[in-house]
């Protein structure tokens, strides 16, 4: 079944859904930026919205409201993450799902910061809201989850973020120090100019905590305040040196467990299933029954993530 | 870069197996008579070490009609095989001597510019407060950057001791300005 799509957000991920959408069947019939949109029930046609955003810096002619008043059946929101409040992300979700939408999010904010606030309007709606995007770009973490029953899984740790892995690995591998390997990484696009978030694990302790409050199925609600959360700024190639003597490494290591969420470098076997290298993402479930999964992939990227939120949009079908 | 292994080296002061007294265990059994357990602890400290605790199991007797003890001394390592000797030489059964106990080993690494400056002083206070005796020791610095200095410990626990002595380790980087990366303990084959 062909389902219309309304795509806020158009850059990485919001610019990838209107390109790929076509190959599962799907049209987009709505896209906005921050300061305009494109609405065509017929169906956008992708090269043209692009071309139009690089020429103007515009999608289209109406205001990003118009998406809205659109006739659409899934809300694909793509803006960008916030902290907090969560905004515009939750007023975006909470409008499309009083207009009983489905909602399928690739922005972290309202499933990390406000998901009991999420979970008690989407019990208003006819519609569901959906989040594989959300954690771990391609990787179907959440999916796997659902199949084996979030009570039947009692951990997931794991590294989520691409761009503190590029720079731990580059730094043990080359023996590089770590302001030398973030230049290299700023050049090649795999961090960005202000790496705040990435270097200083709050990008991966905000999908933890979505992971916890998915495996705490509705208990406890947890938010990014409420995990414990050490970057990797203070890891330096003599640590890396030391670890690698000693046939160990270091990773960010992300952990939603019964005693929470946290998010560290720590100290893992060389050659282990987390030691993952450059951009790789990895997560290792625990279930009560049937050991460790382990899931690892890209996680992150306009494609990849484009890919999980059409994943959760042919669900819906 | 230089990477200072002080594995089972020389440096008495730095790598704990010389001079710097270490918990060891020992269980003992003495006959039901007053004056025994006294008999039995004039070796240790005759040699060198230092009574931490002495677990009298007085309900409970041995085979042979015995009561186990079980006794917590600090000594410097090379002093633990004499006293274990002046023990036996006493007429003391000893059952079991040394450090059985710490079946669980840690490693964790230390970041922190002043890593190695006070580096016996971190020691000393993770072994007295922690249940838990240091294995060995590298320090690492890299010449010539401005990158902070590390030292890798690697830890013999008390079995189910894990989280108290790492917590006992965080609390004293804490102190002292230092970052701990922590070993991931489960999940990681
Ligand atoms: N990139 C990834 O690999 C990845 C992976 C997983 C999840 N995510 C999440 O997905 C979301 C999008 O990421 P991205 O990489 O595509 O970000 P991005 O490239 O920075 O694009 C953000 C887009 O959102 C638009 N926007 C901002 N405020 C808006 C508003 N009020 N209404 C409508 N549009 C608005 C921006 O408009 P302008 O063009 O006008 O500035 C821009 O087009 C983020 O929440 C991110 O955390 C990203």
């Amino acid at each position: 079944m062909s389902l219309r799509l309304a795509v806020l957000g158009a850059g990485a991920v919001g610019g990838s859904v209107l390109d790929l959408a076509g190959d599962y069947g799907h049209d987009v019939v709505a896209f906005a930026d921050s300061s305009s949109s494109a609405v065509d029930p017929a169906g956008l046609d992708p090269s043209a919205v692009h071309d139009r955003k690089e020429r103007d810096g515009v999608v289209g002619d109406a205001d990003p409201e118009s998406v809205f008043d659109a006739d659409y059946d899934v809300l694909v929101e793509a803006t960008p993450t916030t902290l907090g409040d969560a905004e515009p992300g939750f007023s975006h979700v909470e409008r499309a799902l009083a207009d009983d939408r489905h909602v399928v999010l690739a922005n972290k904010g309202p499933v990390a910061e406000r998901y009991a606030d999420l979970r008690a309007l989407e019990a208003e709606s006819e519609g569901t809201v959906q989040f594989e995007a959300a954690v771990g770009g391609a990787i179907p973490i959440l999916s796997t989850i659902s199949d084996l029953g979030a009570p039947h899984v009692t951990a997931a740790r794991g590294v989520l973020n691409g761009t503190a892995n590029f720079i731990l690995s580059r730094m043990a591998a080359e023996g590089l120090d770590y302001e030398h390997v973030l230049a290299e990484a700023q050049d090649l696009g795999v961090a960005e100019a202000d790496p705040t978030f990435d270097v200083d694990g709050i990008d991966a302790a905000l999908k933890f905590v979505i992971l916890a409050n998915v495996l705490s199925d509705g208990e406890t609600e947890y938010a990014l305040d409420d995990a414990e959360v050490e970057g990797i700024r203070n890891v330096p190639g003599t640590a890396l040196d030391l670890a690698a003597e000693d046939g160990r490494t270091v990773r960010l290591i992300g952990e939603a467990t019964a005693d929470g969420v946290r998010v560290a470098p720590r100290l893992i076997p060389q050659g282990s299933a987390l030691s993952v290298t450059g951009t790789q993402n990895i997560v290792q479930l625990e279930t009560k029954h049937a050991g460790q999964l382990n899931i690892s992939g890209r996680g992150a990227g306009g494609p990849e993530t484009a890919t999980a939120v059409l994943s959760d949009v042919s669900r819906l079908e | 870069m230089s990477a200072q292994d002080l594995d089972g080296g020389s440096d008495a002061e730095a790598d704990g197996s010389g001079e710097m007294p270490k918990p060891h265990t020992i269980r003992l059994e003495l006959a039901d008579e007053p004056g025994q357990l006294l008999a039995a602890l004039a070796p240790i400290s005759d040699n060198g070490g230092n009574l931490l605790s002495i677990f009298h199991e007085r309900g409970n007797l041995t085979p042979r009609g015995h009561i186990p003890v079980e006794v917590d001394l600090e000594c410097p390592p090379d002093r633990f095989e004499r006293i274990v000797d002046a023990l036996r030489d006493a007429g003391v059964n000893v059952i079991r001597a040394g450090a059985e106990h710490f079946g669980e080993e840690v490693m964790v690494i230390l970041v922190g510019d002043t890593v190695d400056s006070d580096l016996s002083d971190t020691l000393h206070r993770i072994e007295s407060s922690a249940d838990a005796t240091l294995q060995d020791l590298s320090l690492s610095a890299r010449e010539g950057t401005d990158e902070a200095s590390s030292a890798r410990l690697r830890l013999a626990v008390r079995s189910g001791r894990v989280d108290e002595t790492l917590a006992v380790v965080r609390d004293l980087a804490a102190e002292k300005g230092l970052h701990v990366v922590e070993p991931l303990a489960e999940g990681s084959q």
